[in-house]
């Protein structure tokens, strides 16, 4: 597949028009369409999904923010508007599978628009990947992982939020790498400190930021990468490792990212 | 004079009791200050859950050493109140041991074996207490040291631990002098050697005194035990179990939808959609200023906190310096609630006295430091839910009071103009498939 062929997306409007109906609509969120770093694992997720032949689409301009931040700040109003909003689009479109790659989003469309009308069944995208692996749609031979030390970050609304464990850590072990658990993970994990909207306002006062005692954790491990499952967790865990001056050493990077890169894509 | 004895008893028995129902009607007052939530979906669940979290104990295994010790004092505390049986039933008939002649068969001596067995359990929570205590005050463990515990809460604490080692002192001393049970020729693994070093050499009469003050001892002490616990925090022995059946069975991350709002926002986006109309009275209120527009459940988990304090020590913003702790969210709903009903009960203004949950007893800036991460809930052991009370307070500042930080009422700006939370046209939003 040509670079082009790989990157290709339809919106939901186009391929309802060619008389298409998608499996899976791709929610992309606002900082996988945004934000420079989750853009691009957006665009590794886009790889994988036309590497493998999944039959997708995405919204486009037709997105919109999901609401998380609203419910979470505690403005239900501005959250039910956007809900409705969004519901009133995917269903006229007929959306039954939605995979995404931002748990909040995840989380908010699974768990929280059903009560407003909205009843999709939602896969994050480590699920996605998992079952493409699990039924060998997509194959990991070497790769430049292999042998790593790798540490997985748990975001809060997969992890605790949605009792999704083990998902990503299938995945990351189908590298060949070395995963290594922080002290603090799984039920137990650590917050990246972006939750519940604080990733949009500052900090209250303190003796430390909450990225940057992840950040030293993870560290800890001496990992090759951290992998992260969440748009924010990504962020916070980059400026938590930039914090330590780590950032030549350590990267963190996101499981679609890392399966892409394995497989050249 | 067994006549006195059970006239006495008898008294103070109906006293203790009487004095427990009062108090306890109390708290189930200040609990139905909440508002109504019926919870009464997938009791299979609910059972399992109970079983499971609050009978099982299975959440306290995250931490085996306070475990260890906790389940000790917990199965001690069931199984040594079986012999409480025959001291209420002594007490009421004035007889002795009632159960040793109906229990010691022939050959299987059951009432002596389970006697044996209580002793030994005693003996080990008298070590678990002490265990509890050094931890407390000698190793300081951080999340018992803490400065949430300032004060009362401390005392509390301290006070219980004492009252079981007194307790458990008596049990002993009283099966150690008394002679009808160490003249069964039964080998008692810890009230015979005791009774050998401390009242060999002591009169019948007085052995009989030093049992009946131990009796009394043990008997006062259960009742005033029982009277203290609704002032306590070791309420939390009764109310986990409730609390665990009626706690959240949906993912952690889901919160409670808003009805009053869907209404309104369905008015807002369809004209022809009216909103069903308020009943008579009721006032249209966003979220929750005082303990009154929590939920009666929300208020239940207050008053089951047994302020151990593992939500606080996982808790990502107070392992950060910040000032949230989500064990004094609940130790604040529970002041509020106690104070409210005190003013009640002196006839006083209760909710009206001019203060509120939000903002009197819990702060702006605690409540903006939450991350929602659900980690103060995962480790609660009797599944209480802080997240719940901090979102609900949230929303009251925000949709109540418009009060929340500049930067994050900024996002909210956006999300409403934009459909996003940056600054960004909605018409980019597909950009990033053409961009390089």
């Amino acid at each position: 597949m040509s670079n082009a062929e790989l990157l290709k997306v339809t919106t939901m409007a186009t391929a309802i028009a060619e008389g298409r109906t998608p499996e899976y609509l791709f929610w992309v969120g606002c900082a996988g369409s945004f934000d420079d770093r989750a853009k691009k694992v957006t665009k590794a997720l886009v790889k994988i999904l036309n590497f493998a032949g999944i039959d997708f689409a995405v919204l486009g301009t037709e997105e919109s923010c999901s609401g998380d931040p609203a419910k979470r700040a505690g403005n239900e109003f501005l959250y039910q508007m956007m809900a409705m909003q969004n519901i009133a689009t995917l269903n006229a479109y007929g959306v039954k599978k939605i995979v995404t790659a931002c748990p909040h989003c995840f989380n908010t469309l699974k768990n929280e628009y059903p009560a407003l009308g909205g009843e999709y069944e939602l896969v994050h995208h480590t699920q996605l990947l998992q079952s493409l692996l699990d039924s060998g749609k997509i194959t990991i031979e070497g790769g430049e992982f292999k042998g790593k030390r790798i540490t997985f970050h748990d975001p809060c609304y997969l992890g605790r939020g949605n009792d999704i464990y083990e998902a990503p850590r299938e995945v990351i072990k189908k590298l060949d790498v070395e995963l290594v658990e922080m002290k603090r993970s799984k039920a137990n994990g650590f917050c990246c400190g972006a939750g519940g909207a604080q990733m949009f306002k500052e900090a209250e006062p303190g003796n430390q930021e909450v990225n940057v005692n992840r950040a030293e954790e993870a560290l800890g491990q001496n990992p090759a990468v951290i992998a992260v499952g969440c748009p924010f967790c990504n962020t916070m865990m980059t400026d938590g490792v930039k914090h330590f001056e780590k950032e030549a050493e350590v990267k963190v990077l996101d499981v679609a990212e890392m399966i892409a890169q394995a497989n050249d894509l | 004079m067994h006549l006195v004895s059970i006239i006495a008893f008898v008294l103070i028995f109906a006293a203790a009791v009487s004095l427990f129902v009062i108090n306890i009607r109390k708290i189930l007052r200040n609990i139905n200050l909440g508002k109504d939530q019926v919870i009464n979906d997938n009791t299979p669940a609910r059972w399992r859950q109970m079983v499971l979290v609050a009978l099982g104990q299975s959440k306290m295994l995250a931490r085996p050493i306070p475990a260890f010790f906790h389940v000790i004092i917990y199965v001690g505390f069931i199984l040594i109140n079986i012999e409480v049986i025959e001291i209420l039933v002594d007490g009421f008939t004035g007889s002795h041991r009632t159960f040793m002649d109906v229990l010691n068969f022939d050959g299987f001596p059951l009432y002596n074996i389970a006697i044996a067995f209580f002793e030994v359990l005693c003996v080990l929570v008298l070590i678990a207490c002490f265990v509890f205590l050094y931890r407390r005050y000698i190793s300081k463990v951080p999340r018992l040291a803490s400065k949430d515990l300032d004060g009362w809460p401390r005392k509390d604490a301290t006070y219980i631990l004492l009252a079981e080692i007194v307790l458990m002192t008596a049990l002993l001393v009283m099966n150690s002098a008394d002679h009808a049970l160490q003249s069964t020729g039964f080998n008692f693994p810890i009230s015979t050697p005791l009774y050998n070093a401390l009242f060999q050499d002591i009169s019948e009469g007085s052995l009989h005194t030093i049992v009946l003050v131990a009796w009394w001892l043990h008997l006062v002490g259960i009742l005033a035990y029982l009277n203290y616990l609704p002032f306590s925090k070791h309420f939390h022995i009764v109310l986990a179990f409730p609390n665990v059946w009626y706690a959240k069975l949906t993912p952690k991350g889901q919160f409670t939808n808003m009805e009053s709002v869907t209404n309104e926002v369905k008015a807002m986006l369809d004209p022809s959609f009216t909103p069903p109309p308020l009943a008579e009275g009721e006032v249209m209120k966003f979220g929750a200023k005082d303990v009154n527009d929590l939920s009666w459940k929300n208020l239940l988990d207050a008053y089951s906190c047994t302020e151990c304090g593992r939500c606080t020590s996982e808790c990502p913003a107070n392992q950060t310096g910040k000032l949230l702790s989500p064990r004094r969210i609940m130790m604040a709903t529970r002041d509020r609630m106690e104070d409210v009903g005190k003013s009640l009960d002196a006839k006083g203004p209760g909710l009206a006295d001019g203060k509120t949950l939000l903002y009197d007893y819990i702060s702006a800036e605690e409540l903006w430091a939450c991350t929602s991460c659900n980690a103060c809930v995962q480790a609660c052991p009797v599944n209480i839910d802080p997240l719940n009370i901090i979102v609900e307070l949230r929303r009251s500042m925000v949709m109540e009071d418009s009060k929340m930080p500049d930067a994050l009422a900024g996002a909210m700006t956006n999300i409403e103009n934009n459909g996003a939370p940056w600054q960004f046209s909605p018409a980019d939003r597909l950009n990033w498939a053409t961009e390089n």
